[in-house]
């Protein structure tokens, strides 16, 4: 007799579970209560969860140092790491309930008009964009929702040892110069001049990080939101994605983009059998992990600017990295802004990932010493209009960080696919102008 | 089998309960065995489909809190974009792959149906691809594939240094991974086959091998007849299964190239470009298609109510 009570009760149950999972956060449009630092660290209390998508930092046990590091300023609050493989797809379907942990990296996918519904509030912009900098990423409205966890400067990892071999000393200053140093490279050694990582197809577009480096220009990305035609003659896209197009028609990439393996390609690159991969500055420390694994010298991993100049400078534009925000659902907001007012100001995270802090009194990362030496211009890629950018990338079904894109530009380039380069540029323009003619 | 229980079950004992309510409890029953399957059923299957069906009336973006309801607009926007629809030629490939490997699987299930040397070994072996988890069998793939991989290190064996980028060439991209797929699921209609093909009365074919007929003209007068509803069922799977192919491809190549296929396309939509309503209408679409199909097919090729089915 009580199985027979138990078994409808327990579908009543789960049926009520359903619901509550369904319906979730369609609820939560309320006014977003402010999450503010605990007054006295000694005293604040509680357990957060962290979710990240430094799965390796995880398990390497990094993380797990940097909370105990923490624990030192505030001993009661406990940290808890949930690492996640594919972190855009599975937080975003998280973020349907309430339970998307305490602290997170926004996804990319989520608009920031919905970061209010989502993420507490950390602050008026104004303040803190003068501790800060990519504030702007995270603001709505002038308040604060999510803080840079690090930034980068986009540009060529490439194997030094190999390119003196090929015989070439200095950095290349335009495309072209660029593409003859490869086909140096493949006349005089046996590495593969450039990897395009097709298949994984994530540092493909990769690409998209070239943004600002030809033009020079800090609005390069928000001017997007307005170009009829950001494929133009002389413009960003079309100086990159030209190169793009000509390292593999000359046959300087791999011979098959379609089984290409990224983590493959890090060895490959250290023992120099891949001379050159067009990557974020975060990729820097890993290539020379990388290298210090094979038995070579970690030195021999160089980073050079996008090959274009303007005034005879080489520009690099630095763009923030996921963004920390606190859920709005969590009842631990002085911890988790405890942590993450920590983590960007006390740990030793972003110098140990080699990445660009978003304290603005921070040194740059060692690994960009070479930039500072030559005289890279360095300035911050305004993402004012970048919401609106990702609102017309999306309804025109472009995909600029997506790798579509431009693994569609390689199969042209490599003759699987049919059509030119023109033409491929035409047609995205096409979609671009409709999206943007329709207001996103 | 419940309902076996229920007859065989001896008188109730004497307990308070039982001898109080005894035809409730045995209403009950059933709906207790069948209670953890049903709940499983709705949640896993029904639930989504009835949300997928809402989602694709709405432009909800995948995250938003807020929705709004758009009507038929997601169907007038899929209907108006043709080019959403090439991607089915691509499923072109995977069905000639469902007829191939249907007639093997008929051709192994007849051989190893009469006594053959080693047969467990080899119902094994055929069988064995189908229990793989789909992810594994494309990774492992992906590396047969791979310049220098075990597929051309095999051919250099023979002789064979042709050089061919099995994913790479788009005109065979499609043919190599439709080549995934049979070696996948043929285990699958292998089984159904032989389990059919065992089920015929052996006096039959004994019968007419007394009369003189040849294995061929055994297999084909009266083993294939006998197991027709079995083989139309395989044809049904085999275009359904044709025209929703995912896992493969979208882990093998990520669907770049010629190799996207129709979900592949809706799952960029959802998660990609975070169209989920119109995606979700995608879905709908697709459910609608196989439906029609499968009916379709049905009408053409009715089902025959055989006495051994």
């Amino acid at each position: 007799m009580t199985m027979q009570r138990k078994a409808p009760a327990a579908a009543a149950l789960a049926s009520i579970l359903l619901i509550a999972a369904c319906g979730g956060a369609a609820s939560g449009g309320g006014p977003t209560a402010g999450a503010s630092a605990p007054a006295d660290p000694a005293q604040a209390t509680g357990e957060i969860t962290v979710l990240t998508n430094r799965t390796d930092m995880v398990t390497d046990g990094t993380l797990g140092r940097y909370a105990a590091e923490f624990n030192k300023t505030y001993p009661g609050i406990k940290v808890k790491f949930d690492g996640i493989t594919d972190y855009e797809g599975e937080v975003k379907i998280r973020m349907n309930t309430e339970n998307y942990g305490d602290v997170l990296l926004i996804p990319s996918t989520v608009s920031r008009d919905d970061y209010p519904a989502f993420f507490s509030a950390l602050g008026p912009a104004a303040d803190l964009s003068r501790k800060y900098q990519f504030t702007e990423k995270g603001t709505v409205d002038g308040t604060v929702y999510g803080l840079a966890s690090f930034a980068v400067v986009n540009g060529f990892v490439y194997n030094k040892d190999v390119w003196a071999r090929a015989g070439i000393t200095a950095w290349p200053k335009t495309p072209a110069e660029f593409l003859t140093a490869l086909q140096a490279v493949k006349d005089r050694t046996d590495a593969i001049p450039y990897y395009t990582n097709y298949k994984d197809g994530w540092p493909l577009s990769g690409w998209q990080g070239a943004m600002g480096a030809i033009s020079c220009d800090p609005k390069a990305n928000d001017k997007l939101a307005t170009a009829p035609n950001p494929w133009s003659a002389g413009s960003d896209l079309n100086v990159s994605d030209t190169l793009l197009f000509d390292i593999v028609s000359r046959k300087l990439s791999e011979p098959d983009p379609t089984t290409t393996n990224w983590e493959d390609s890090k060895g490959l690159l250290a023992r120099g059998e891949i001379s050159s991969m067009f990557l974020g500055s975060w990729s820097i420390a890993q290539m020379r992990d990388a290298a210090a694994k094979a038995g070579k010298s970690p030195d021999d991993i160089g980073y050079l600017p996008f090959p274009a100049q303007v005034d005879g400078k080489y520009c690099a534009p630095t763009t923030p990295d996921y963004v920390y925000a606190i859920n709005k659902h969590s009842r631990n907001q002085q911890a988790a802004r405890a942590w993450v007012d920590w983590v960007l100001d006390s740990s030793t995270f972003t110098a140990d990932i080699q990445g660009i802090s978003s304290r603005r009194d921070a040194p740059l990362p060692t690994a960009l010493k070479p930039f500072e030496d030559a005289g890279v211009r360095l300035f911050e890629l305004s993402q004012a209009e970048a919401g609106k950018v990702t609102t017309i990338d999306n309804a025109a079904e472009v995909g600029l960080t997506k790798p579509e894109y431009r693994q569609r530009l390689v199969d042209i380039a490599r003759g699987a696919a049919k059509g030119d380069l023109g033409g491929a540029l035409t047609e995205l323009a096409g979609k671009w102008a409709d999206a943007v003619a329709l207001g996103g | 089998m419940v309902r076996t229980s229920a007859r065989t079950s001896r008188p109730a004992p004497p307990s308070r309960h039982a001898a109080a309510r005894p035809s409730r409890w045995r209403r009950a029953t059933p709906w207790l065995y069948l209670a953890a399957p049903l709940i499983m059923l709705g949640t896993f299957t029904y639930v989504p489909v009835v949300s997928m069906l809402s989602y694709s009336f709405t432009d909800w973006d995948g995250v938003s809190p807020d929705r709004a309801y758009v009507g038929l607009d997601n169907y007038v926007r899929l209907f108006t974009r043709p080019e959403l629809f090439s991607v089915f030629a691509t499923s072109l490939y995977y069905l000639v792959a469902a007829l191939v490997q249907i007639v093997l699987a008929l051709y192994f299930a007849a051989v190893l149906s009469f006594e053959t040397r080693f047969r467990s070994l080899f119902k094994g072996v055929i069988f064995f691809p189908y229990l793989l988890n789909g992810v594994a069998v494309a990774f492992v793939f992906l590396y047969l594939f791979q310049p220098g991989g075990t597929l051309d290190q095999v051919l250099g064996l023979a002789g064979v240094d042709a050089g061919i980028l099995w994913l790479g060439n788009p005109d065979l991209a499609n043919v190599s991974l439709s080549g995934v797929s049979v070696w996948r699921f043929m285990g699958l209609n292998f089984v159904l086959f032989l389990g059919a093909i065992q089920s015929v009365p052996s006096e039959l074919h004994e019968a007419a091998m007394l009369d003189g007929a040849s294995r061929p003209r055994v297999l084909w007068h009266i083993v294939i007849p006998s197991i027709r509803p079995i083989i139309s069922l395989s044809l049904i799977l085999g275009v359904a299964g044709s025209l929703s192919v995912f896992e493969i491809p979208y882990i093998m190549t990520g669907g770049s190239g010629e190799t996207k296929t129709f979900v592949i396309q809706t799952v960029k939509l959802a998660f990609q470009f975070n169209k989920t309503g119109l995606a979700s209408a995608a879905a709908v679409v697709l459910l609608v298609v196989i439906l029609l199909i499968t009916w379709v097919q049905r009408r053409i090729v009715p089902e025959e109510r055989t006495p051994s089915a």
